[in-house]
């Protein structure tokens, strides 16, 4: 897939994701927007999955850390063909396979079961050691979110990422620099995020986050002995003008009119 | 002379054991494997054993990945940081989606002693029992906590394995069966029946034999698995034997004494007494651990003395 196709495929998923909240009634429009390029980026152009068979011991690993953007991992899984489409339509409803957040006892494509924040990174460090107990060659990534490195189980799996020399473990940050209550620095500073992981013993890459070159790029860049960590600069809400840094879109859908207006400005055609 | 060893000593020698025979257990740990006595598998199997450091939450996420990855991971503290601390990293990295981790806790209970109410897990079990699809299993010696470790291991899926400190009577035999969700009847009597778990079915045993010369004869039942509960055996009990005391080293609230409330309450037919013998609603403190047994009530005597009043 050459980036134009990506990019067209990303818009769709923003097409999409707007039609699902509408639905829904519920979701976290904002955080899931500005993680569209990271997701999509890594299962269109970096990793080994096969959608036929979600559970190929061999594939890498996904661990969507913060679980509140599910619907983005659902959308790129679903465009991927782990799953129908038009089964985006179910988000959040009952009986669906698309729950609130990640499930990966009922959604074909999702590895681990996330959105208690902090909690996803760990997984994914057991993912990376339970690799090299196995002699098996499959990266696992982990996405975070920014507000999300304020629990301290995040310090801690990144210590332990570093003191194993965990080469095969990626965590990506989806540094929109919003949370719930404000911005960051307003709720509580999180200082200078590459030193602190250069400190933790991590090969920290910055990178614009909406930026699909750089992003391949800084997927391929190789550390020997040591984890990655992508710092990915994103815009909350990216794509819909009048969701682009807002506080007030972390958790709330979007009424029909404003999905018309986001759709009309995604090059989409309005319902 | 009866002999004594500490649960957790059994713990870490099955743990050995098993990892000989089953390549895929790992031990993970968070700076206590030599107060949990994990380091013996850590000694033998260096390959398979993580310590993860002070970091409790951190080591059960951990647990989680190496689980999925195909392992069958013993993630080993104290009960009150592996049910207390790390409770919600259980529940939602474990327990949610019903993976194959043993989160395995020593020094639980009242008899952690010297350390204090601050150490001292008196609602592990709780806690722990709330959890959808966890397993909780209480072994009374130490070699039932071996059996217990295989047969964790065995099964499939989360499970609380909580494992008392101290030097302990054994006193079952090798060959007693031990199988998740069966409790087995140590003694039959048809005066009053005493459910026990943990370190307190030695204590019931005892007190059984006393009571013995008192005229009074007692079932003596070892609840080694909280849940799922033995309904049958419950009922079967409660049918022929109405007078019920259970005892166990943990807050009356929530515990052994609790899960047999439910099913009494429910379902069992015609009258029957019950009494809980444990922790009430209170944090324990420093003292020997039998010194604090006798405190908070969870001796043999204080056993006799509640069998007396309900036989009365």
């Amino acid at each position: 897939m050459d980036y134009q196709q990506l990019q067209d495929l990303n818009q769709q998923i923003r097409i999409d994701l707007m039609n699902m909240f509408c639905q829904s009634k519920s979701g976290h429009p904002g955080g899931s927007l500005s993680s569209v390029e990271i997701i999509s980026t890594l299962y269109n152009k970096v990793m080994r999955v096969d959608p036929a068979n979600p559970q190929w011991a061999d594939r890498d690993r996904f661990v969507f850390s913060k679980g509140h953007g599910a619907p983005a991992l659902y959308a790129v899984l679903a465009h991927k063909g782990f799953f129908p489409v038009e089964e985006l339509a179910t988000l959040r409803k009952y009986g669906s396979r698309l729950q609130g957040h990640p499930d990966s006892k009922k959604t074909p494509g999702v590895d681990a079961s996330t959105g208690s924040l902090g909690q996803g990174v760990s997984i994914a460090v057991g993912f990376a050691l339970g690799a090299r107990l196995a002699g098996k060659d499959y990266h696992t990534y982990a996405l975070l979110g920014d507000g999300e490195m304020q629990e301290g189980q995040v310090w801690e799996a990144a210590m332990a990422a570093a003191h194993y020399k965990l080469d095969n473990l990626t965590f990506i940050l989806d540094n929109n620099g919003l949370q719930i209550d404000g911005t960051n620095e307003q709720v509580m500073s999180l200082g200078d995020i590459h030193q602190k992981m250069a400190a933790f013993g991590f090969k920290v890459i910055e990178v614009n986050g909406h930026d699909l070159e750089q992003l391949e790029k800084a997927f391929q860049v190789k550390a020997t002995g040591q984890p990655k960590f992508i710092l990915a600069h994103t815009v909350k809400g990216k794509g819909v003008s009048f969701m682009e840094n807002q506080v007030g879109w972390h958790g709330k859908a979007p009424s029909d009119e404003e999905v018309d207006k986001a759709v009309c400005e995604l090059g989409g055609v309005q319902k | 002379m009866t002999e004594m060893k500490a649960l957790r000593i059994a713990y870490g020698e099955a743990l050995v054991e098993l990892g000989a025979k089953n390549e895929k257990i790992v031990v993970l740990d968070a700076d206590l494997a030599h107060a949990t006595t994990t380091y013996m598998f850590g000694e033998k199997y260096p390959n398979r054993f993580f310590n993860m450091g002070i970091a409790e939450a951190n080591m059960m996420g951990v647990a989680g990945g190496l689980a999925q990855s195909g392992f069958i991971p013993f993630a080993s503290t104290f009960a009150l940081f592996g049910a207390g601390r790390a409770y919600e990293q259980v529940r939602n990295t474990i327990c949610y989606p019903k993976l194959n981790v043993k989160v395995a806790v020593t020094h639980s209970g009242l008899t952690v002693g010297e350390d204090g109410g601050s150490h001292q897990s008196v609602e592990d079990i709780s806690l722990m029992r709330t959890i959808p699809g966890m397993t909780v299993i209480v072994p009374c010696d130490a070699v039932e906590a071996r059996k217990a470790v295989f047969a964790a291991a065995e099964f499939q899926g989360p499970v609380y394995l909580r494992i008392a400190r101290p030097p302990s009577p054994v006193f079952t035999a090798a060959d007693a069966p031990f199988e998740i969700g069966k409790a087995n009847i140590l003694r039959e009597g048809k005066d009053v029946a005493i459910f026990a778990t943990g370190l307190m079915v030695y204590r019931a045993l005892e007190a059984a034999n006393d009571l013995s010369k008192l005229g009074i004869e007692a079932t003596v039942v070892n609840f080694h698995t909280i849940k799922p509960i033995d309904r049958e055996l419950i009922l079967k009990v409660a049918a022929a034997t109405p007078k019920i005391i259970t005892v166990e080293e943990h807050s009356i609230i929530g515990g052994l004494g609790s899960a047999v409330a439910e099913v009494l309450s429910e379902s069992a037919s015609g009258p029957f007494q019950l009494k809980r013998i444990g922790i009430e609603d209170k944090f324990g403190q420093s003292g020997t651990p039998d010194e604090l047994l006798k405190i908070y009530g969870l001796s043999s005597e204080n056993i006799i003395k509640v069998a007396q009043s309900i036989k009365g």
